[in-house]
């Protein structure tokens, strides 16, 4: 089975958020990248079992300029067969689901991953976006894909519960936590990174159906009174008084 | 201990200066001991023992012989990765990168640099996977500083050398299953041998009640009448330049690692001293406390900068062991002090094994002994600037 899995760059978690150019483009001055973790830790982890278990090849595909280069070599160390960068630095999720459903039409892909959202933007619209270009099945948000032939088992966390759903490839499927562990990039798959082809194309054209006009960090958070446990007439007061909910 | 928030300064954007590759294998090894070292080096280190469960992984992110060529089992790999790499195990433990250390510059570098063939397509590749664990042995009872006079000798008896002696404050002794030993032979030159557990009148008692490096396992090797083939001496190299040679590159290695424990120390601090509350105010708010903060920054700053321009001189061949000394001097001397000031930063919490700070502390005693002590660096900068040794 040809598996597709869609990687995107974030900040890391500990990156102080700024914006620039009247507050519409997000700051990426001293920011440090890294491969969005549930692309990185459950869409492409299980791609990777996935191949291993029942063979095929796993591409990760990116749409993004050059500096995303190292991000996409960590997913060929993690143990990728090979990458493609679509040269584009997309405007909107749209943009980049549009370049993306291209690319896996035209080389034949049977199953798409991507993560079920990125943690910057938090937008979770890019499998339902390429299923939709590609009219695809998409399942959103799955913890567990298991395939048998051309048939997928995948379950999904609901209310109360659990999902258990059954569908044949070709499809689009969006990974949540608990699809796969995580894995540590090893020394023989960082070696073998080296020389694994990272294919650069050219956008088809590119559009967006949206705009950014600005962008707002949230208030900053208050201050933390710590009040000691054997005085909670303190604690009263300040509830009537200062924070004036009582 | 409590969880793993480390965050690496990186005052000067010194990143910069590294490749995407070294990066990759830098945040990997980062990664891993993460997830697989700090969570339960501090039990280890507390009961005395080497967490043998992380030999593999040690193996998987490179640590061991990072430099060995591939068709070795190496990952042939240049000199900044290298010190990267012990950067990231120190920052975890000494312990762990002195097993680093070891394996690559003690026992795998002279095989590779001083072996034939024979050796090196026998013992690297095991050594590279950690299916061997290798221990070197220079140091005596009676000669550490000085290990020209070392007493440790074999004969030469037909179609084996008969070696005896013994060695004392080996790393990994009592896990090893070879052993790169230094002896004197019949005319007193000074040679390599790769020993190998099992051989009769071979024996590496345990050293007991350490409290630096608890977590590293020392021990001494005793040879009684050891038989061993001829076919393990080290034949391209031999005189103290030999094992010298070898530890150039583990003092490398240590002037890197140290930066790790310094890290670790000032990064744990720097958290503390904004959370802690004392006279209503975090800790961090009081000069003196800044104090110490800035200078343990600034004091990192200069060790990478300093090991970074020393592994490109590495890289090229031009380090001097002289250059090597005044880093590993400079290193792990300034880590020390980090860790001291450290402690003094998280108080009383500062002496428990909630926080990394007391173990790097007390590793780092070992590590400002071993390889070379603080003063002996001293006198080796000292004979290069003025030509003239004080050491005797
Ligand atoms: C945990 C641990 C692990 C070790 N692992 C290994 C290993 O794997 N393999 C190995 O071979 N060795 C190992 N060593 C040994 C280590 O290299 C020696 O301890 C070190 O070389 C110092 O030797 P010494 O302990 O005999 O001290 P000494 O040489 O007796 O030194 C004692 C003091 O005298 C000072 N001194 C000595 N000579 C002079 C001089 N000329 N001028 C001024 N001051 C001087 C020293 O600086 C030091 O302060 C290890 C040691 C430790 C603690």
């Amino acid at each position: 089975m040809k598996i597709l899995v869609c990687i995107s760059k974030v900040p890391d978690t500990t990156s102080k958020i700024a914006f620039t150019d009247g507050n519409s483009k997000f700051d990426t001055n001293g920011v440090q990248f890294i491969i969005n973790p549930y692309d990185e830790w459950y869409a492409l982890v299980r791609a990777l079992e996935l191949k291993e278990a029942n063979g095929g090849s796993v591409t990760v595909i990116n749409v993004g300029l050059a500096d995303n280069d190292p991000t996409i070599r960590k997913a060929l160390a993690i143990g990728a067969d090979d990458a493609v960068r679509v040269n584009l630095d997309p405007k909107d999720a749209m943009d980049a689901a549009q370049q993306i459903a291209d690319y896996a039409s035209a080389n034949g892909y049977e199953l798409v991953l991507c993560g079920k959202e990125t943690i910057d933007y938090n937008g979770s619209q890019m499998g339902g976006m390429i299923a939709a270009i590609l009219n695809q099945e998409f399942i959103s948000n799955a913890t567990k894909l298991d395939m048998n032939g051309n048939t997928a088992t995948i379950e999904r966390d609901i209310q109360g519960g659990t999902e258990v759903l059954e569908l044949n490839i070709p499809f689009v499927v969006s990974a949540a936590k608990g699809m796969a562990e995580a894995r540590i990039p090893n020394m023989r798959g960082i070696m073998a990174a080296r020389t694994k082809p990272l294919t650069v194309v050219e956008p088809s054209a590119s559009f967006n159906a949206t705009e950014v006009l600005t962008y707002e960090l949230p208030p900053a958070k208050g201050s933390c009174k710590m009040i000691s446990a054997d005085n909670p007439a303190e604690l009263l007061d300040l509830l009537r008084n200062e924070a004036k909910i009582l | 201990m409590a969880t793993d928030r480390f965050q690496a300064p990186d005052y000067y954007l010194l990143d910069e200066l590294l490749s995407d590759e070294h990066k990759l294998i830098r945040d990997s090894a980062r990664e891993w001991v993460k997830k697989d070292v700090t969570p339960i080096i501090e039990e280890y280190a507390q009961k005395a023992e080497y967490p043998t469960q992380l030999t593999k992984g040690l193996a998987d992110i490179g640590a061991f012989g990072p430099y060995i060529p591939t068709e070795y089992g190496g990952a042939g790999l240049d000199q900044i990765s290298y010190g990267l790499i012990m950067q990231e195990l120190e920052r975890g433990d000494s312990g762990l990168r002195s097993a680093a250390s070891v394996q690559s510059s003690l026992v795998m570098y002279p095989i590779y640099q001083y072996g034939n063939e024979a050796q090196r397509n026998k013992y690297l590749p095991k050594l590279a996977s950690g299916e061997f664990i290798g221990s070197f042995g220079l140091t005596e009872p009676d000669h550490g500083s000085n290990p020209s006079g070392m007493i440790t000798n074999f004969k030469d008896n037909g179609d084996h050398y008969l070696l005896n002696g013994a060695k004392m404050w080996i790393t990994n002794s009592p896990i090893c299953d070879v052993a790169v030993v230094w002896a004197k032979n019949e005319a007193g030159r000074i040679h390599g041998l790769i020993v190998e557990r099992g051989m009769e009148g071979f024996t590496t008692p345990e050293t007991h009640g350490k409290w630096s490096l608890r977590a590293s396992r020392t021990g001494e090797l005793v040879f009684d009448n050891v038989k061993v083939p001829k076919e393990n001496l080290l034949p391209n190299k031999s005189g103290l330049g030999a094992p010298l040679g070898c530890l150039d590159s583990a003092r490398y290695g240590i002037a890197w690692g140290v930066i790790g424990a310094a890290m670790d120390c000032y990064d744990s601090a720097l958290r503390y001293s904004q959370e802690r509350i004392q006279f209503d105010k975090p800790i961090a708010s009081f000069q003196l406390v800044q104090k110490k903060l800035a200078e343990m920054i600034t004091e990192i700053t200069k060790a990478q900068l300093l090991t970074w321009r020393l592994g490109v001189l590495k890289n090229e061949g031009r380090a001097t062991t002289q250059q090597i000394s005044m880093a590993k001097r400079n290193n792990v001397d300034m880590a020390l002090k980090i860790a001291r000031e450290a402690r003094q930063i998280h108080g009383g919490m500062g002496i428990t094994g909630e926080y990394p700070i007391m173990r790097h502390m007390m590793n780092l005693e070992s590590v400002i002994t071993y390889e070379g002590t603080h003063d002996i660096h001293l006198l080796i900068t000292g004979m290069d600037v003025t030509g003239i040794s004080a050491f005797r």
